[in-house]
C-alpha cells in the first residue's frame, strides 16, 4: 500500500496548521515562507502520482484502504485512476501559484489567508482521491469552510453576500446528494463507490438519484440556471480565491459527473442526456452572450468560465470517447487558462483597485510585458489552436458533430463568442490611448509576477502543442468508463 | 453479602451525589463569603467521585433493585457519566461568571446537585413512579436555579413561565401514566412493555395514554408545538444556568423518551411514531426559521436547540436500535457543542456585561483567533458540517430515517438544515468578516481556558474519528436490550 495520496492530502493540511500555529500576523514574512514551503512540499509529493502512474490500466491505483468508521462500514479508501490523477496535480500546482500570487498582495491576516488555501488544497485532493461516499462527502463539504472565509474575509465590497450565497447554494446541492448516498448505502450496505457501480437500480430510482447528484454537481460546475452564485463569488473573492474557485472547485463538479452520475446511474444519464445537453448548450451560447455585455473584468471571466464548463458537461453526455476525453481535457485546460486570466486581472487590480473595464485603456503603453502575457492568455481563453484552450473545445465539438451536426454547430458558435468577448475586453483594457492618469502611472510586472504568469503560460502552451501526455493518462480509464456506462443497470424482470 | 448492600451498589452514584449535596448544604452555612470556593471544589470532587464510582461499578448486565423500581443498566451508566461530565464542565465554565454576579453561593451548588440527582433517578427509573419522581426533582431544582437572581425581573419571569408550563407537562405525564396503568394494570416499565406487546384490554385508553405521554416528552425536549418555554428560559436565565439547562437535562430527556417510548411503549410503536414525525418536522422547520430572526444569541441558541431536538426525534422515530443510538449520538454531539458555545459566551461576559447579543461576537477573530475558531467549530457543528461531530449526528439520524423508509423525512431534514446553516453562517460572518466593536481583552481562569479549548477541539477530533463514540452509543443501547 503506497501512501502518496495520503501525503497529497495531509501534507498541505499540516502545512496549513503549521502556518496558523507558527505564523504571527505581525511577522507576515514568516507565515509566507512557511506557506510556500508547505505548498511546495504539497506539490512535490504529488509528482510521484504522475511518474509512477500506469497508463495502460483503468484500474484504481495507489489504493489505500483503512478502517475509519467500522460501525458504519465507512473506510478511509483512497485511490486514483486516469480521470482523477490529473486534477490532484492541477490542484497542488494551483495552490503553489496562489500562495505565490498572494505574496505581497495580502497584507491583513496573512497567516490565516495562507493557511486557508493550504488546508483547502488538502481537502480538494481528498475529494478527488476518495473512493468512499462519506469520505468524499466530508472532503467535499469541508472545503466550503475555508472558501467561505476566504471570500468573506479578504473579498471585495459585497463579499458577505457573495460568501453566504456561495455557501448556501453549494450546501443545498450537497445535502440532497447526502440523502442519495444514504439511500445507496441502504441498498448496498456499503459506502464503497465500486459497489455502487455494480448496484442494479430501476429507472425511476435512478432518475431520483440522478436528480440528487445533479443538484450537487450542477451547482458546483456550475450549469445554467444554477450558476448565479458564481459571478458573485468569483467577483468578490480575492485573486487567489477566484483562481482556486475557477481552476479547481468547479472541476469537482465536472469530476462528480464522471465519478458518480455516469457510472452509478447510467440509464438515467442516457435517459436525461437530452436535457443535460440542452442546458449545456444554453450555458455555452447564452452565457457567452451574457459575458459579452459585462463591464466588470472579473465578472466577464466568471461568465466565460460558465460557458467553458458548458463544454465539459456537453462532452460528458455525448457518451463517446472523444466527448468525454474532450470534456476532461477542457477541465484541465480551463484550470490553467482561467487561473491565468484571474491572475492577470489581479495584477491590474492590485495597482488600480478597480475591476471596471471602463477605468482602463491603453495599458499596453505602460505595461508592455503584462500586455503580452495577457494577449496570450486571452487567445487561450478564446480557444486559439496551439493553446490548451483549443484542445478540449475542438474534441468536444468533433464529438458533437459525430452525434449530430447541428449540435456541433451550436457548440462551435461559442468559439466565435469566446473570441468576441475576450478580445473585445482585451482591446478596451489594453489597447488605445492611455485612458487616465492612473493608467499612466502603472508599473510593469514585478519579477514575482513575471515568473508567476510565465509558469502558467508554459503550462498552457505545452498542453496546447503536445496534449498527448494528458490524454494518454486518461485514455484507458475513459474507455472503461464508457464501456460501463453503455451497460444498462436496470434489473431484468 | 447482605442483600441491602447489594442493592445500594446499583445506586452508589446517586448515594454519593445525595450525600455530597447534604454535606455541602451544611458546610456552606459555616463558610465565610471569601471561602466559598470550598463548596465549589467539594461539588467538583463529588462529581469526580461519582464519575469514578460509575466507571468502577459499570457492568454489562442490567440490575433491577428496590422491587424493580430502579434499573442499573449500561445505558444508565453511560447517561450518568455524560451528565457528570456535563455538569462539571458547566461549573468550570461559569465560575468566573457566577463570582462576578454574586451567584457563587452555596445554594447554587446544592440545587445543581439536586437537579443532577433528579436526572440520575430519571435515568435509572424502571417504574413510572420513579421516573416521575426523578423528573420532578430535576425540574423543581431547575425552576429554582432559573429564579436564583430573585431581584431581577427577567429571570423571575422566565422561572415563572418555566414552572407553570412545566407543571402542566408534569400533569400531562401523570395523566398519561394513569391511563396506561388503567390499560395495563401496572406502573412497572418492564411489565407495561409485556402488557402492551400482549393483550390490551382497552386499546383506546392505551392510545390516549400514549398521546399524553408523548406530549409530556415533547415538552421536556422543547419540541414544537410544546416549545414556548425554551426561548424565554434560555434568554431569561443567567447564562450559567442556561448552559446547565441546555446540557445535562438533555440526557435526562433522552432517558425519559427511551424508558417510556422505547421501553414501556415499544409495542405501541405504531401509535407514537406518527406523532414523533409531526413533532420532528415542526421542530426542525420552525426552530430553524424562527432562529433566523433572533438578535439575542441565547434566544437564537434556544431555537437552535428546538430544531436540534427535532433531529433527535427523527432518530427516535425510526423505533429500532439504529435509530435510538443515532438519537443518543446526536444528543451527545449536541451537548458537547452547546457546552463549548455557551462556554465561549461566558468567557466573553464580564462584570456588568452580558455577551448575549449576537453583535457581541463581532470581530472576535481579531480579538482572539483561538476563541473565534472554537466558536466556528461550534457553529459548523450545529449546522452539521463535516469535519465536525455535528455532521455524524445528522448522518446517523438521516440514515435511521431512510432505514425506516422515510426518505421524504430525511429530505425535509436536510432542507431544514440548509435554513439553519444560514444563521450559523451569520455568526461566523460576524466573527470573521466584521470589525470588533468591543476590544476589551478576554480574561479567564486557566482551568476554564484549558477545558474549553479541549471541549472545542473535541468537536473536531470526534468529527475526524467518530468511531469510538458511535460504537459506545450503539453498544450501550444493545446491551441494555433496546432493540
Amino acid at each position: 500500500m503506497s501512501s502518496y495520496l495520503s501525503l497529497a492530502i495531509w501534507v498541505p493540511i499540516i502545512g496549513g496548521v503549521a502556518v496558523l500555529v507558527l505564523g504571527r500576523d505581525r511577522d507576515a514574512g514568516n507565515a509566507r515562507w512557511i506557506a510556500l514551503l508547505g505548498a511546495l512540499a504539497g506539490f512535490l509529493v504529488t509528482i510521484p502520482l504522475y511518474t509512477h502512474f500506469d497508463n495502460a490500466t483503468s484500474a484504481i491505483q495507489f489504493v489505500e484502504r483503512r478502517d475509519w468508521i467500522p460501525y458504519f462500514d465507512i473506510y478511509y479508501h483512497l485511490g486514483v485512476d486516469g480521470i482523477s490523477v490529473l486534477f490532484i496535480l492541477l490542484n497542488s500546482f494551483t495552490t503553489l501559484l496562489v500562495v505565490w500570487a498572494g505574496w505581497e498582495v495580502i497584507q491583513s491576516r496573512v497567516a490565516q489567508y495562507m493557511a486557508a488555501f493550504l488546508i483547502m488544497s488538502g481537502l480538494i485532493n481528498g475529494a478527488f482521491a476518495a473512493l468512499d461516499g462519506i469520505l468524499f462527502y466530508v472532503f467535499f463539504e469541508a472545503m466550503l469552510i475555508p472558501m467561505y472565509l476566504i471570500i468573506g474575509v479578504w473579498g471585495g465590497e459585497r463579499r458577505v453576500y457573495a460568501a453566504i450565497k456561495f455557501f448556501l447554494y453549494t450546501l443545498l446541492g450537497s445535502l440532497l446528494m447526502l440523502v442519495a448516498f444514504i439511500y445507496l448505502y441502504q441498498q448496498t450496505g456499503t459506502f464503497a463507490l465500486e459497489d455502487w457501480y455494480r448496484l442494479p437500480l430501476s429507472l425511476a430510482t435512478q432518475v431520483m438519484i440522478f436528480i440528487a447528484f445533479f443538484a450537487a454537481f450542477a451547482v458546483k460546475v456550475p450549469m445554467w440556471p444554477v450558476h448565479t452564485w458564481l459571478p458573485d463569488a468569483h467577483t468578490e473573492a480575492p485573486t487567489g480565491g477566484s483562481v482556486v474557485l475557477a481552476a479547481i472547485t468547479l472541476k469537482i463538479g465536472g469530476y462528480g459527473f464522471v465519478r458518480f452520475i455516469l457510472p452509478i446511474v447510467p440509464d438515467a444519464s442516457h435517459y436525461l442526456a437530452p436535457f443535460v445537453i440542452t442546458i449545456s448548450l444554453i450555458a455555452i451560447v447564452y452565457i457567452g452572450f451574457v459575458a459579452l455585455v459585462q463591464t466588470d473584468m472579473k465578472k466577464l471571466i466568471a461568465y466565460s468560465s460558465i460557458s467553458h464548463m458548458g463544454f465539459v458537461t456537453l462532452g460528458f453526455f455525448l457518451f463517446n470517447q472523444l466527448g468525454v476525453e474532450g470534456g476532461l481535457a477542457q477541465m484541465v485546460s480551463h484550470g490553467f487558462v482561467s487561473a491565468a486570466m484571474f491572475l492577470c486581472v489581479g495584477v491590474m487590480y492590485d495597482r488600480m483597485h478597480t475591476r471596471m473595464i471602463a477605468d482602463y485603456g491603453g495599458v499596453v503603453n505602460t505595461m508592455p510585458k503584462f500586455a503580452a502575457f495577457m494577449m496570450f492568455f486571452a487567445m487561450a481563453n478564446s480557444g486559439l489552436p496551439a493553446t490548451s484552450g483549443f484542445v478540449g473545445e475542438f474534441m468536444v465539438i468533433l464529438a458533437a458533430v459525430q452525434v449530430n451536426f447541428w449540435l456541433g454547430f451550436a457548440a462551435a458558435i461559442s468559439l466565435i463568442l469566446g473570441a468576441a468577448y475576450t478580445l473585445w475586453m482585451y482591446k478596451r483594457v489594453i489597447f488605445g490611448d492611455v485612458a487616465n492618469a492612473h493608467v499612466a502611472a502603472l508599473k510593469d510586472l514585478s519579477r514575482r509576477e513575471f515568473w508567476l504568469l510565465g509558469t502558467v503560460a508554459v503550462a498552457v502552451l505545452v498542453m496546447g502543442i503536445w496534449p498527448r501526455p494528458f490524454i494518454d493518462v486518461m485514455h484507458v480509464s475513459v474507455v472503461d468508463l464508457l464501456a460501463h456506462v453503455a451497460k444498462s443497470k436496470i434489473p431484468m424482470p | 453479602m447482605n442483600p441491602v448492600m447489594l442493592n445500594l451498589m446499583a445506586v452508589l452514584p446517586e448515594v454519593v451525589i445525595l450525600t455530597a449535596a447534604s454535606i455541602i448544604l451544611l458546610v456552606d452555612l459555616f463558610l465565610p463569603d471569601n471561602r466559598r470556593h470550598v463548596s465549589y471544589w467539594m461539588t467538583q470532587f463529588a462529581l469526580l467521585l461519582a464519575l469514578c464510582i460509575t466507571l468502577q461499578t459499570m457492568h454489562i448486565d442490567a440490575v433491577r433493585v428496590f422491587h424493580n423500581l430502579v434499573i442499573d443498566d449500561l445505558i444508565a451508566d453511560f447517561l450518568r457519566l455524560f451528565s457528570f461530565v456535563a455538569v462539571s464542565l458547566v461549573l468550570f465554565y461559569s465560575r468566573t461568571y457566577m463570582t462576578e454576579r454574586g451567584l457563587f453561593r452555596g445554594e447554587i451548588f446544592v440545587l445543581i446537585l439536586f437537579a443532577l440527582l433528579g436526572m440520575q433517578v430519571l435515568i435509572t427509573a424502571n417504574s413510572f413512579v420513579t421516573l416521575y419522581l426523578g423528573l420532578e426533582l430535576m425540574s423543581l431544582s431547575l425552576y429554582a436555579l432559573v429564579a436564583i437572581q430573585r431581584d431581577e425581573t427577567a429571570p423571575v419571569e422566565a422561572a415563572m413561565k418555566y414552572f407553570v408550563l412545566g407543571a402542566l407537562a408534569s400533569g400531562f405525564l401523570l395523566y398519561g401514566m394513569s391511563m396506561i396503568y388503567g390499560a395495563t394494570g401496572t406502573l412497572q416499565i418492564d411489565a407495561v412493555a409485556q402488557a402492551v406487546l400482549g393483550r390490551t384490554d382497552n386499546p383506546v385508553l392505551l392510545v390516549l395514554g400514549v398521546v399524553f405521554i408523548v406530549s409530556a416528552i415533547a415538552f421536556k425536549f422543547g419540541a414544537v408545538p410544546y416549545h414556548m418555554w425554551v426561548p424565554d428560559v434560555y434568554q431569561g436565565a443567567p447564562t450559567a444556568i442556561t448552559l446547565l439547562i441546555g446540557s445535562a437535562p438533555k440526557f435526562a430527556a433522552f432517558a425519559m423518551i427511551l424508558r417510556l417510548l422505547a421501553g414501556a411503549l415499544g409495542g405501541a410503536e405504531g401509535n407514537w411514531q406518527g406523532m414523533l414525525i409531526v413533532l420532528c418536522v415542526l421542530s426542525m422547520t420552525l426552530g430553524h426559521i424562527v432562529a433566523i430572526a433572533q438578535t439575542n444569541l441565547k434566544r437564537m441558541l434556544a431555537y437552535s436547540s428546538i430544531a436540534n431536538m427535532g433531529y433527535v426525534l427523527m432518530g427516535f422515530m425510526a423505533g429500532d436500535v439504529t435509530g435510538f443510538s443515532a438519537a443518543l449520538f446526536y444528543i451527545v454531539a449536541y451537548v458537547l457543542t452547546t457546552l463549548a458555545g455557551f462556554g465561549v459566551m461566558l468567557l466573553l461576559s464580564r462584570r456588568g456585561f452580558e455577551a448575549d447579543q449576537i453583535d457581541d461576537l463581532k470581530g472576535l477573530n481579531q480579538r482572539s483567533p483561538w476563541w473565534a475558531f472554537v466558536m466556528l467549530l461550534v457553529m459548523f457543528s450545529l449546522a452539521g458540517m463535516p469535519p465536525t461531530i455535528g455532521f455524524y449526528g445528522k448522518l446517523l439520524v438521516l440514515q435511521s430515517a431512510i432505514n425506516a423508509g422515510y426518505v421524504w423525512l430525511a429530505v425535509v431534514g436536510v432542507l431544514a438544515a440548509l435554513i439553519g446553516a444560514f444563521y450559523y453562517l451569520r455568526i461566523v460572518k460576524l466573527m470573521y468578516f466584521d470589525d470588533p466593536v468591543d476590544t476589551s481583552p478576554i480574561e479567564s481562569r486557566k482551568d476554564t481556558r484549558v477545558l474549553l479549548s479541549a471541549n472545542g477541539l473535541s468537536l473536531l477530533v470526534f468529527g475526524i474519528l467518530p468511531q469510538p463514540l458511535m460504537g459506545l452509543c450503539a453498544v450501550a443501547l444493545v446491551q441494555s436490550q433496546y432493540y
